[in-house]
């Protein structure tokens, strides 16, 4: 029995001795559509790390709806650093774990959105219902594709660009809800998520319209057989959507990773970075530094509003629009 | 005692089974419950009821147990007939069915989801021809039933198989042999002894169905007042970082399926006694 003891023992001890001996593993805990993004970027930023400090660094990505994986690094999920689909999320870290400085967004160059993307409509070939902007979404026979932004980062984003484009259109608070309560009148299904909703559309042939992130849509589009089938409108306003990026100050200390994790994050804004979001068809926060300028051509000019600008920052739109009895909520009225 | 200590276990002694036994039970399943459950009276009566009587909360909880209930009510039928035929008939392919039937036991409920919503879609094979008739299954109250019946089905036929391996023909064909009509032997001799294990098996399905959240997320539509199921709210206020608001919800489904217990455990007992003095 005894013998047994001490085996037991001396395996823990050389398992966690050869664990602390092992070079650095960071976490990265993400958001779903930067699954191949990471990938990439995972591969180029452990390579340069080797070449400049000579360790070895492991990057771990985890991926999921943005709400759900900011709850799971407030309830313990040790993350290195998040980079999610909106600030909100991350804030809410920084409020409700107080795992990082309330500040964070200004550590960063552009409010730590290495990249953004913005909200654009993928129609059926040809566009047979006509769809040219906001305003078509709300008529009578349009099935519209958007998951709920209750569950999903991306549908807050859409939802915040339609509202955009009707306070511009009608400038009365009234009119503007009733726009969108007829817009989500034709919303048939309401996926979690976006990936669910790109599904819908794309698979179940639901809806004439997805409303989707350029870089889902442009991904989408990437095969020839669907962009055989599928076509993108770009509506006259739309919202900068600003994904953001950030370390997590408590975990990085409990793991002696904080250089490692702000370099990587940094990395992002290199020209190398700016690039690889570039090739995965997010619009480079730098794109002066990317030589492709092919890559670049891919993006359509259009007129963006930012989250700031138009409606006073995440804290205050998350407040007004998606938290419980928020104007989403009012949107969605038993009997309307 | 002297017998009992002269034949070996395979398992070390009734102490320590037991022990290891409900101290797992405890923390892996006791535990989270009292801990969900000292949540909720935490938020004290009105809280809860606050957060129950939200309209949106009284129209998820409407349809989760409406639908549940539909839903048990129909596997505990099909479920019926199934164990009926695969325990009474030999056929080609009967192992096969015995089978099939616990795939909804094995199967990741996503890909239950994902599967049942390819065929009702109203692009799907079944579902393009109900949508040539303007009738929807997938995105609407039908296809959420579909989905709880197809998680439920196992839990009635398994119920029910053990009884009607025991139920012996001699039982129907003395009926017969006394004269009752098919319809009679059905009613007054096998439904009797049946109805223990269909109750059984109905109420473990109605539990079930009304917690499922993987199979029918994909199915229901999730349209808030119309096709947004008590799982997905929790769900979302949970998303809404209101902690509370989701504990309320869990535990009036805890209730639900604590009363479902009971009532499994109670029904065995209360018919008995019933026939006992009926006899």
């Amino acid at each position: 029995m005894k013998i047994r003891h001490s085996l037991l023992l001396s395996a823990l001890v050389l398992a966690f001795g050869a664990a602390h001996a092992a070079d650095k593993t960071l976490l990265n805990v993400s958001y779903d559509p930067t699954r191949e993004l990471y990938e990439d970027v995972n591969r180029a930023f452990a390579a340069q790390w080797k070449r400049q400090t000579g360790e070895t660094l492991t990057i771990r990505a985890s991926h999921g709806g943005s709400g759900k994986q900011a709850r799971a690094v407030i309830d313990g999920l040790e993350a290195d650093v998040v980079t999610l689909a909106l600030s909100a999320d991350i804030d809410a870290i920084a409020d409700k774990g107080k795992l990082l400085p309330a500040n964070w967004q200004s550590r960063l160059p552009h409010n730590s959105a290495p990249y953004t993307s913005t909200i654009v409509f993928l129609v059926r070939k040809g566009n047979p219902k006509k769809i040219r902007d906001w305003g078509d979404l709300a008529k009578p026979g349009v099935g519209v594709i958007t998951p709920n932004p209750k569950t999903s980062g991306g549908a807050r984003w859409n939802y915040l660009a339609a509202w955009a484009w009707a306070s511009k259109e009608y400038r009365e608070g009234g009119k503007v809800v009733d726009f969108l309560t007829r817009l989500f009148k034709n919303v048939p299904v309401l996926d979690t998520g976006a990936r669910g909703a790109t599904t819908t559309f794309v698979e179940r042939g639901i809806g004439d319209v997805l409303l989707a992130w350029e870089n889902e849509a442009l991904l989408t589009l990437n095969d020839a057989d669907t962009r055989a089938k599928f076509e993108i409108v770009v509506p006259s306003i739309s919202i900068k959507a600003e994904p953001p990026v950030a370390w997590v100050d408590k975990n990085v200390a409990r793991h002696g990773t904080r250089k490692q994790a702000e370099a990587y994050l940094r990395f992002l804004y290199s020209p190398q970075g700016q690039a690889l979001a570039a090739k995965h068809f997010y619009r480079p926060a730098e794109p002066d530094k990317v030589a492709d300028k092919a890559a670049l051509a891919r993006f359509p000019a259009v007129d963006q509003v930012t989250i700031d600008g138009a409606f006073g920052g995440w804290k205050k739109a998350q407040a007004e629009h998606f938290a419980d009895g928020g104007f989403f909520d009012r949107i969605y009225r038993p009997g309307s | 005692m002297s017998i009992a200590r002269r034949h070996r276990r395979p398992l070390p002694g009734f102490g320590i089974s037991l022990g290891l036994g409900t101290a797992w039970l405890g923390v892996v399943v006791l535990l989270p419950l009292a801990a969900l459950s000292v949540r909720a009276a935490g938020l004290g009566a009105d809280g809860w009821l606050r957060a129950i009587g939200d309209p949106r909360v009284q129209a998820a909880l409407e349809l989760s147990f409406g639908a549940a209930l539909l839903a048990a009510f129909i596997a505990a039928l099909v479920g019926a007939l199934v164990a009926w035929v695969v325990v009474r008939y030999r056929f080609p392919g009967r192992r096969l069915l015995d089978a099939l039937v616990d795939l909804p036991f094995a199967l990741p409920t996503a890909v239950a989801g994902i599967a049942l919503t390819a065929i009702y879609a109203p692009n799907g094979s079944v579902g393009r021809l109900f949508a040539e008739h303007d009738i929807k299954i997938a995105y609407a109250t039908p296809g959420i039933v579909i989905a709880l019946v197809f998680i439920g089905l196992p839990f009635a036929v398994r119920t029910l198989q053990p009884v009607l391996e025991t139920l012996g023909r001699e039982q129907e064909e003395a009926a017969a042999s006394l004269g009752a009509s098919r319809f009679t032997t059905l009613r007054r001799v096998i439904v009797p002894e049946l109805l223990p294990a269909l109750l059984t098996g109905f109420s473990l399905a109605f539990a079930r169905g009304l917690g499922e959240y993987g199979s029918v997320i994909f199915i229901a539509g999730n349209l808030p007042f119309k096709t947004e199921i008590t799982p997905l709210l929790i769900t979302i206020r949970l998303e809404e970082y209101d902690y509370d608001g989701a504990v309320a919800i869990a535990a009036l489904l805890l209730v639900a399926s604590f009363a479902c217990l009971l009532a499994i455990n109670a029904i065995p007992a209360l018919l008995s006694h019933g026939k006992r003095s009926d006899g």
